[in-house]
């Protein structure tokens, strides 16, 4: 039995691994099946400042519900259309740009289905570990029945649903700290 | 449906004594970016226990030796950085995704917001990526990286590191972190390194010299090994 090794920062300067297309936009392809949408976000500190220097990733479900992954046993093979992961940095507002489709409902615990979902990784400057929290959307009346939502106090709820503007165009505010504070995962 | 017969593999909770506090007072920048509510805890669903395995593109041989990335060779001194990406359990973790980055000889990184007045270094980019062998084997070539200062209180220094960002199977095995120099005298003074409270989980972010690595007349070999979570014994449905 080993102790995992620790997280550190991230610290600011992880564009150097992002400076190429290798590893990245591999989600909504023009080919992928399902409905195009975006989450468009900005990400704020506790004293409203935007965090320009973050990590965001995003890893999510096809239309379907699949995860691209050996273990979904519906996933036989590496899915060719849609990847379900990607990453990015925030721009020099602290803003982000997911340009994805909206995941199927992917089974949560005792076989209950989850509402449709991402999950977000956030690494920073400042940050010693990952934040892990997930984005919802609000049009789906799936959500009054997820599991994972339900293990949320009602008020902070908000916090992880995505809000309509336009069709297919959502919202995301992520807050680490303070008022209107987005919900962390311990998972 | 067929759904709820998935068998679910879930991974050990890390414990919070093996990882730095998100508030860390030291580590200045923390202060307005810790979460100040509790993470709510949620068991392990598929997507979690699923991740990116898959589709890591085109991985060049260049790319895990960033002393042959330009025209010329770096100017440092040229060192080997190899481990083994395991588990908690020992097990090896292959064909997985390990990416570094890191500043060069002189403590510069080639990037538009290091103001640091160190020199750059044309034929240095800083960043190599490589996938894990059958038995969790990595093995970079790159120069040693040189301290660098930093605002974060009167005199700070960065002790000489290099990022590690590895993937591992699953959503929950993610990883960055930083590999340290062994006898760095920076370290006793860095509140990023000292934020993780237990000193064995600290020491085990420092590489160790290692002779048989060492190649004569041409580097020496430095030995980092990652451990990722590992998973419980038996598989429970959903």
């Amino acid at each position: 039995m080993r102790f995992p090794t620790p997280f550190q920062t991230v610290g600011p300067f992880f564009s150097l691994l992002l400076s190429s297309e290798r590893y990245c936009a591999l989600l909504r392809k023009e080919q992928t099946p399902g409905q195009a949408v975006s989450v468009k976000g900005t990400i704020h500190d506790g004293v409203g400042q935007p965090v320009t220097d973050a990590l965001i990733e995003i890893w999510q479900a096809n239309s379907s519900g699949c995860c691209n992954h050996p273990e979904d046993p519906r996933t036989k093979e590496p899915n060719g259309t849609f990847g379900g992961f990607d990453r990015a940095h925030t721009d020099d507002r602290g803003s982000f740009v997911v340009e994805t489709i909206k995941p199927g409902r992917v089974p949560g615990p005792n076989g209950k289905m989850q509402a449709p979902h991402l999950l977000l990784s956030l690494f920073a400057r400042g940050l010693l570990t990952r934040l892990v929290t997930r984005i919802y959307f609000d049009d789906e009346s799936s959500n009054t029945d997820d599991p994972i939502l339900a293990l949320v106090t009602p008020n902070r709820r908000p916090t992880l649903i995505a809000t309509s503007v336009v069709p297919g165009s959502y919202r995301f505010e992520v807050v680490l700290q303070g008022p209107g504070e987005t919900v962390f995962f311990n998972v | 449906m067929e759904d709820s017969k998935v068998q679910l593999n879930r991974y050990q909770n890390r414990l919070a004594s093996h990882d730095p506090p998100n508030n860390s007072p030291k580590y200045r920048a923390t202060t307005n970016r810790h979460p100040k509510q509790p993470l709510v805890i949620i068991p392990q669903t598929l997507s979690e226990v699923t991740g990116p395995v898959y589709d890591y593109g085109q991985i060049e041989p260049t790319d895990s030796d960033l002393t042959c990335q330009h025209p010329a060779e770096p100017i440092g001194e040229r060192i080997i950085v190899s481990g083994r990406l395991l588990d908690t359990e020992d097990r090896p973790i292959p064909n997985s995704l390990v990416e570094i980055w890191q500043a060069n000889a002189a403590g510069r990184y080639a990037h538009r917001r290091d103001t640091h007045s160190a020199p750059l270094d044309r034929n240095f980019s800083g960043a190599g990526r490589m996938l894990t062998d059958k038995n969790g084997h990595f093995r970079f070539i790159t120069i040693k990286p040189g301290a660098y200062p930093w605002d974060n209180h009167v005199n700070a220094w960065r002790p000489a590191h290099i990022h590690f960002s590895v993937f591992g199977q699953s959503f929950l095995t993610r990883l960055v972190t930083q590999m340290y120099f062994p006898n760095d005298p920076l370290l006793e003074f860095d509140p990023i390194f000292n934020a993780i409270e237990d000193n064995q989980s600290r020491q085990s972010l420092i590489a160790a010299f290692d002779l048989e690595l060492t190649e004569p007349g041409w580097a020496l070999g430095y030995r980092f090994d990652i451990v990722l979570r590992g998973r419980h014994a038996t598989a429970t449905g959903l």
